[in-house]
């Protein structure tokens, strides 16, 4: 059966505001009924004019993370039936510059994303003819969690430590970083350490934890920031007892 | 044209990026009071200065027992005063959530494997609290089998 609800939409169009202001739609909406559902229903009914950004509508492509009654989420996974009898309020992304309504500017992840590396660094890459890199399960498990990331910026937008400090390089880029240096076909973690171990990098965060909890793919990055920490700390000490090494 | 270095500025042709006017919308200096999380969050960054304090608090005992029988007693006079037992009071809490938070988070920071295997988190998690009231067992028994 068909309910309605009332969705009250962040608007920013550069033309017309200096500043979000917000427009009320009433939408009707069934049970299995999204958010982003709910957005797309505006969009094709109601008011064409209104942008935001989605492409797979099952929590895959992280395109549609937005701000949902002060809370990111993915709007996609985020039913209306949870906030009735509304109204639903839908703003974009905390912490990131707004380009249009509910879009924003992700260039300052995609630069960041780049230092860290988030490939698969080989000293000396072996030769097609000998076969693939083999892995076992144990090993895959080591890094599967933190390889499940879809680059949604909900845990930059949870963050208030990139809201505070925009240099600071951020949960999800920092646990991709992880998620190759966990991986053992991987050679490059000295590399990415010179770009984490700046005070930008791991050390900026002070675990608030709040993008771990937000996070919809569960990927934990906080607990991928505190492990790198540690593995930092660790082996600073071993440094300092063994300067020549083993 | 397509530019032949979109990375740099130094060449004639470089790509310039559309820069639209975008809305920045600061950061409230209120913000750890907009979100619980948030402010349990700046609650256990201040637990920090009541550790500080109880380092402290800890070495003029040591000092106070070492200088003799009448600094000592200074020491407990000062203890006794309102105002000390006051803030060792609130001192204490904190202690106790800063420990609370400390061992919660452990576990995403501490990764043990035995073998191969990955030990679970709730593991390490427990592992820390026993280790916890072990030792509050051993002091607890110093101080009241001094007696």
């Amino acid at each position: 059966m068909a309910d309605r609800i009332r969705l009250r939409v962040g608007r920013y169009r550069p033309e017309m505001e200096s500043e979000l202001v917000y427009q009320e739609y009433e939408v009707s909406f069934d049970k299995e009924w999204v958010v982003l559902d709910g957005l797309n229903y505006i969009k094709d009914r109601i008011d064409g004019t209104l942008s935001y950004r989605w492409s797979c509508r099952m929590g895959v492509c992280g395109s549609c993370g937005m701000t949902v009654n002060g809370e990111p989420k993915l709007t996609c996974a985020t039913f209306l039936s949870d906030y009735a009898p509304g109204p639903v309020t839908v703003t974009p992304l905390r912490n990131f510059p707004v380009i249009r309504d509910l879009v924003v500017d992700l260039g300052d992840f995609m630069r960041k994303l780049v230092r860290v590396k988030p490939w698969i660094v080989r000293e000396v890459e072996r030769p097609l003819a000998d076969g693939e890199y083999l892995q076992t399960p144990d090993e895959l498990d080591e890094y599967k969690q933190f390889s499940m990331c879809i680059n949604c910026m909900l845990c930059y937008a949870a963050c208030p430590i990139y809201g505070l400090d925009p240099k600071f390089i951020g949960p999800a880029a920092i646990a991709l970083a992880q998620r190759y240096n966990l991986d053992n076909r991987d050679e490059g973690a000295e590399e990415r350490m010179e770009v984490l171990s700046e005070h930008e990098g791991i050390w900026g965060c002070t675990f608030v934890g709040e993008c771990t909890k937000v996070c919809p793919k569960h990927v934990d990055p906080a607990g991928a920031i505190q492990r790198y920490k540690l593995d930092a700390a660790l082996a600073s000490i071993k440094s300092y007892f063994m300067p020549r090494g083993v | 044209m397509l530019p032949t270095d979109i990375g740099s500025h130094a060449t004639p042709h470089a790509y310039t990026a559309y820069h639209p006017r975008w809305l920045r919308q600061p950061v409230s200096t209120y913000w750890w009071v907009q979100k619980r999380s948030y402010f349990a969050f700046i609650l256990r960054e201040l637990s920090c200065l009541f550790v500080a304090w109880f380092v402290v608090y800890l070495l003029t005992l040591v000092r106070a027992i070492n200088e003799g029988e009448a600094a000592y007693q200074s020491f407990l006079t000062f203890s006794a005063r309102t105002s000390v037992l006051l803030l060792n009071l609130v001192g204490f809490l904190f202690i106790v959530y800063h420990a609370v938070t400390f061992f919660d988070a452990a576990p995403q920071a501490l990764v043990v494997h035995v073998g191969r295997k990955r030990l679970p988190s709730g593991l390490v998690g427990a592992a820390h609290y026993l280790g916890w009231m072990v030792v509050s067992t051993v002091v607890a028994w110093v101080l009241l089998g001094a007696r």
